[in-house]
């Protein structure tokens, strides 16, 4: 009974048992659903084993969406806590778990899997690619992250959650301070999704530099795989840092050692500064793939090429190079002086100028445009205003001394919020409603996206903008309360009915989706919104090789050269197709990983160890396997060609 | 697969180029992974909290025969290489032989040391910077056991299958792999063991 | 310059009348360093918003007037490379307006670090502050005496904050007197305030630090010199002397009202740097050195004071 003791939750209540009730329940019916369907075969032939860049694509797709669920809810929680002043729904310790699990969420195993979902779908299409350079490791960096982030989630459950915050400070984090399982979940669940990521940069890396259709130039490029290829640079960059920083603290938690400890020499700044040296690029990850997706929109729906193609490149690198000077504006208050925080205070400006370029190129790309109201276009023009507003925030919280008063408030959340927000999560859903005909075959209910554009955007303002007010009222953040004395009750509540607004546009996006399954109408050729790039060009549904015949570029708007200036996009004729196997290792991996993590969390090193080695065994079978791929005949393809100008 | 033999063995196929530039990105994060780790060190270097400092347990003469193994191990694989462009399978496979029974020899003096420095109350649990220094080295250290046992793999892969454009690219990468560790020890020779015992 | 006040006088208003007419906490400086901050702060605020308005007036414009219900089925957008004059005012305009933030921002900086303008020529009250779960120690090694979780402070000179935390970090903040800064464990960073007028004020750990950080208050009482001297001589008369013992369970974790005690815990539990075994210099890592040095001098210094 006492090997079961660690499993339990340290401070349960009656929410964490539901929520025990509800998992089970939900693997069951998964379970019981798939069986009864007879989709087991299915599922892991098409699925679990594949290795083909669009089916990824989709998976991380579906991964964020349900961790936007989770993320959500803890963000419900949060503001429902906050409506009122000396509310009593949740103790200090649920508050304190539930917001350290919604950063994590939302920044770890929302927002990248949801850029990763795009990348991975968009980018060989885009440069012409049959998939990319190492299919079989995408996979594999998929399932790390799939794993990782259901290791993270079961903390929920067992154990306990992380509860030092989504940036886990030091002493704080250290076993002294948070004696649950919680922050070991966040160190290692963090580490295995962060390979995978890492992989995915060395992948996209090398498929941008290397497997291009003849004819694209660098400079040729799609607007959204250049956001991808600078993107991937800094994955390459930094991510090496928080492995070795969640590496440090893992040690500091399981074996006793004392790098960021109180005592024996340790030193807390130390992982401050190491977890920002990685965190800032970080959000950068995040935006970059993002104004990659608005430029393809954006562009898209003005009817027009995207203005400053150059310098839209040239702000992206720049933002990229600036993105690691950065870091120590999460800290100008930790006493390092005049000196260094005006050289961080000047570095962190400064990227407002390439970022004001982008606005500006966008604003000229609308400008002599046509432009058409769809949803995407909503979305990305409804970004530039509010992306604004929280861009000139981060300008004043650049201003070092003044950020004395906004360090630690609401006003720093409502900065925040308000770029990732209209900046990541309407870029993503703007990516979701314009490339989802290219991914299922049928577009998504107009009227039902609008709707829930226009209370998002309503719910958003709602929720934030009075954030901004409290935090200069002297509102820390991270606090579970505060006193009617201090008059911040109103505010917070104007905040929680935004929440609700927010949540019921999110609802309304999932019923469109309902929606669309049923009532859409399928034939809706290849390029249903009469776009410019390449993904465009290929049949709907994709057929596995993507293109047929490798496509020829000529400019950085193929597809559109293609349809309006007669460029002969396919020239030469049909050749046996390579492509590679599926495999079910990459998953089995994904799974050892999770046990190995799930081991080292509870200290149980036998597992542990016995996970280690299935994994370099793992790693041997691959070595020694012989997998040369399969060839598709040219007369399949022609099969296959045939059916599909069919359907269109 | 088309095998262009107007190229090395090792970059004849589309695939093999692709490997090696994919590998080459991967060194690029192996290079931010150890600067990390440098970094770390050189901010905990003097925090030893009453314990052991570097000079205190620094020893000049298996550091020496340590970096003297892996330097000669790197000229081997280097020649393991050059055997493989010119076809020489047996000679490439006696060099990479040689290579791993080198590094081998370098990770038994490493794990003496190892054993040295618990023996002399420098453990990981000592100081931040025993902790900081026992990290460091063992990244390096348990990257060059990774080596050896991937290198036994593809030594077993060449002798079953010779020298096919396959094996001759994992042979080439593994050779990049076993350069780069040997420029990270020059490193940890200067930056760790030199200037801790100055 | 006339403009530049006008503005910050709307701006000011404006942000007034959205919060019910009181004025927000941080607008509300009763200190020169609140003060500066207040005023950059609002400084970046007109400007920004008029950033804002530009944005949002060309958006509108372009959204208005391209629209393609409003165009003709068959115009065809133009292919627009890009125009190179306009591209340098796009750079251009945010360069010059990032240049003037920068130069302000970095005045502020050395003012915000040293000893609060108009004080300059004042000795400066040096108080400890150091948290643990969760509260705030205040030491007066000057006047010998120690309370938690409340302050009394001279208006008209100078304070000198020494912080360190007993724990994880935390952070110091009295909105109304200056912007925060971090407690750590392992260095004593300072943090310059001043008093303008008295009154009784919020303080607060505003860094996350546990369980009971919400509760992680104290209150600030701004006195004039006068008073200040009263309560000193009041406390000496009636406090009991603050232990070892008694300092040791006060580190709990745990909320602790107000208290009041006579002498100071850094004789018998010195703030980090003294603590440590070894030379001072195996203590700090070198690139941190100027933070380690402040701290350990200013240090040194004060040590006179017991």
């Amino acid at each position: 009974m006492e090997f079961f003791e660690r499993f339990a939750i340290p401070n349960p209540s009656l929410a964490i048992y539901i929520s025990m009730v509800a998992i089970a329940l939900t693997m069951v019916a998964i379970v019981a659903g798939l069986t009864y369907f007879k989709k087991w075969g299915y599922l892991w032939r098409e699925w679990l084993t594949t290795v083909d860049h669009k089916r990824i694509g989709i998976m991380y797709l579906l991964s964020a969406l349900i961790m936007l669920f989770r993320g959500g809810v803890d963000a419900i929680m949060l503001r429902a806590q906050l409506a009122v002043p000396d509310n009593k729904l949740l103790d200090p310790q649920h508050y304190n778990e539930v917001f350290s699990t919604h950063g994590v969420i939302m920044v770890m195993f929302m927002a990248m899997p949801f850029i990763f979902a795009f990348m991975n779908f968009v980018v060989p299409l885009q440069i012409g690619a049959r998939d990319v350079a190492f299919p079989r490791l995408n996979a594999l960096s998929f399932w790390l992250f799939f794993f990782g982030a259901m290791l993270f989630n079961i903390s929920f459950v067992i154990g306990g959650s992380p509860d030092a915050g989504w940036t886990s400070y030091f002493p704080l984090a250290g076993n002294e301070f948070s004696p649950s399982v919680g922050t070991n979940y966040y160190m290692l669940a963090i580490q295995i999704s962060g390979i995978g990521t890492l992989m995915t940069g060395i992948n996209m890396i090398t498929t941008i530099f290397k497997m291009r259709a003849p004819g694209m130039t660098l400079m040729k490029m799609p607007m959204f795989t250049w956001a991808t290829l600078v993107t991937n640079l800094i994955i390459v960059t930094v991510f090496p840092v928080i492995t070795v920083a969640l590496a440090m603290g893992t040690f500091d938690r399981l074996f006793g050692t004392h790098f960021f400890a109180t005592s024996n020499g340790g030193m807390d700044m130390l992982w401050a500064n190491l977890f920002w040296v990685w965190g800032h690029p970080e959000v950068y990850i995040l935006i970059l793939p993002a104004f990659g997706i608005y430029s393809e929109i954006i562009s898209t729906f003005s009817g027009r090429n995207l203005y400053g193609y150059k310098s839209m490149v040239a702000s992206m690198v720049i933002i990229s190079a600036l993105s690691c000077m950065v870091w120590a504006h999460h800290f100008f208050t930790m006493g390092q002086g005049a000196v260094a925080n005006s050289f961080f205070s000047i570095t962190t400006m400064a990227i407002a100028v390439p970022t004001g370029v982008k606005i500006f190129n966008w604003l000229f790309t609308l400008w002599k445009g046509k432009i058409r109201f769809t949803v995407p276009m909503l979305y990305s023009v409804g970004f530039i205003p509010l992306f604004v507003i929280g861009g000139v925030t981060g300008v004043m919280l650049a201003m070092s001394a003044a950020d004395y008063q906004y360090h630690n408030t609401m006003f720093l959340v409502a900065h925040f919020h308000n770029t990732i927000i209209p900046g990541v999560v309407f870029a993503m859903l703007a990516g979701l409603t314009y490339y989802w005909p290219k991914m299922f075959g049928f577009m998504l209910n107009e009227r039902i996206g609008k709707w829930s554009f226009w209370l998002l955007s309503i719910g958003f303002c709602l929720a934030f903008f009075p954030m901004y007010i409290t935090g200069l009222d002297g509102q820390a953040r991270r606090m579970y309360t505060y006193s009617e004395a201090t008059g911040y009750g109103p505010l917070n509540m104007l905040s929680f009915i935004g929440a609700g607004v927010m949540a019921i546009s999110f609802a309304l996006i999932v019923y469109n989706v309902y929606y669309s399954i049923r009532y859409s109408p399928r034939n809706i050729g290849a390029d249903p919104w009469d776009a410019r790039s390449l993904e465009w060009a290929t049949h709907t549904p994709i057929p596995e090789y993507n293109f047929a015949i490798e496509p020829h570029v000529a400019s950085s708007q193929a597809f559109w050269d293609a349809k309006k200036k007669g460029h002969e996009l396919f020239p030469g004729k049909l050749e046996k197709i390579h492509m590679p196997n599926n495999s079910g290792v990459p998953f089995i991996m994904g799974a050892i990983f999770f046990v190995w993590g799930f081991s080292m969390v509870f200290s149980l090193w036998i597992p542990a160890i016995l996970s280690i080695l299935a994994i370099f065994a793992c790693m041997a079978l691959r070595s020694f396997e012989r997998d040369h791929g399969r060839y598709i005949s040219v007369k399949e393809i022609e099969e296959t060609e045939t059916k599909l100008r069919g359907v269109n | 697969m088309k095998v262009d033999h107007s190229l090395p063995l090792e970059y004849s196929t589309k695939q093999n180029g692709l490997n090696i530039f994919g590998f080459w990105v991967f060194l690029a994060a192996e290079i931010m992974l150890f600067a990390t780790l440098f970094t770390s060190y050189f901010t905990l270097e003097h925090r030893t909290a009453g314990g052991p400092n570097g000079t205190e347990i620094f020893e000049i003469a298996p550091v020496l025969i340590e970096t003297f193994v892996l330097l000669t191990s790197s000229f081997t694989i280097g020649l393991g290489v050059h055997a493989m462009r010119i076809g020489r399978k047996k000679a490439m496979m006696t060099f990479f032989v040689i290579t791993l029974l080198l590094g081998l020899v370098f990770i038994g003096f490493e794990i003496d040391e190892f054993i040295t420095y618990i023996h002399e109350g420098a453990t990981l649990q000592t100081s931040a910077f025993t902790a900081m220094l026992m990290t460091t080295l063992g990244t390096h250290g348990a990257h060059v056991t990774f080596g050896l046992f991937w290198g036994t793999a593809i030594l077993l892969q060449v002798k079953k299958s010779g020298l096919t454009p396959e094996t001759a690219n994992k042979s080439f990468i593994f050779s990049l792999y076993w350069h780069f560790l040997d420029v990270v020890w020059i490193f940890i020779f200067s930056f760790i063991y030199l200037k801790g015992m100055m | 310059m006339k403009l530049k006040s006008a503005l910050l006088m709307l701006v000011l208003t404006i942000t007034t009348v959205l919060t019910g007419c009181q004025p927000l906490m941080v607008l509300d400086p009763k200190g020169p360093q609140a003060k500066r901050q207040a005023h950059d702060i609002l400084l970046s605020i007109g400007i920004m918003s008029f950033i804002v308005v530009v944005v949002f007036a060309i958006l509108i414009y372009v959204l208005i007037k391209y629209r393609a219900s409003k165009a003709s089925p068959d115009y065809e957008p133009p292919h627009i490379e890009g125009n190179k004059w306009v591209e340098i005012l796009c750079v251009g305009i945010p360069v010059i307006i990032v240049t003037y933030f920068s130069i302000v921002s970095v005045q502020s900086n050395y003012i915000v670090e040293a000893k609060p303008q108009g004080y300059q020529d004042k000795e400066p009250l040096v108080i400890y502050a150091s948290s643990s779960d969760w509260k705030w120690h205040f030491s007066y090694p000057e006047e010998n005496i120690e309370t938690v979780n409340y302050l009394y402070i001279p208006t008209d000179r100078p304070i000198e904050f020494k912080l360190y935390s007993y724990g994880p970090i935390t952070s110091f903040w009295v909105p109304q007197l200056g912007g925060q800064k971090y407690a750590m464990s392992d260095m004593v960073t300072t943090l310059h305030l001043a008093a303008d007028e008295p009154g009784e004020m919020m303080g607060r750990n505003a860094n996350f630090s546990g369980k009971g950080v919400a509760e992680n208050t104290f209150n600030v009482n701004a006195v004039s010199q006068k008073d200040f001297d009263k309560w000193v001589k009041d406390v000496k008369k009636s406090a009991k002397p603050l232990t070892k013992e008694e300092f040791n369970k006060l580190l709990k974790p745990g909320h602790l009202g107000q208290m009041t005690f006579t002498g100071t815990h850094l004789g018998f539990n010195p703030p980090p740097g003294h603590n440590h075994s070894g030379s001072a210099k195996q203590e700090g890592p070198t690139e941190k050195s100027n933070m380690d040095m402040t701290g350990n001098m200013d240090m040194s210094e004060n040590h006179n004071h017991e």
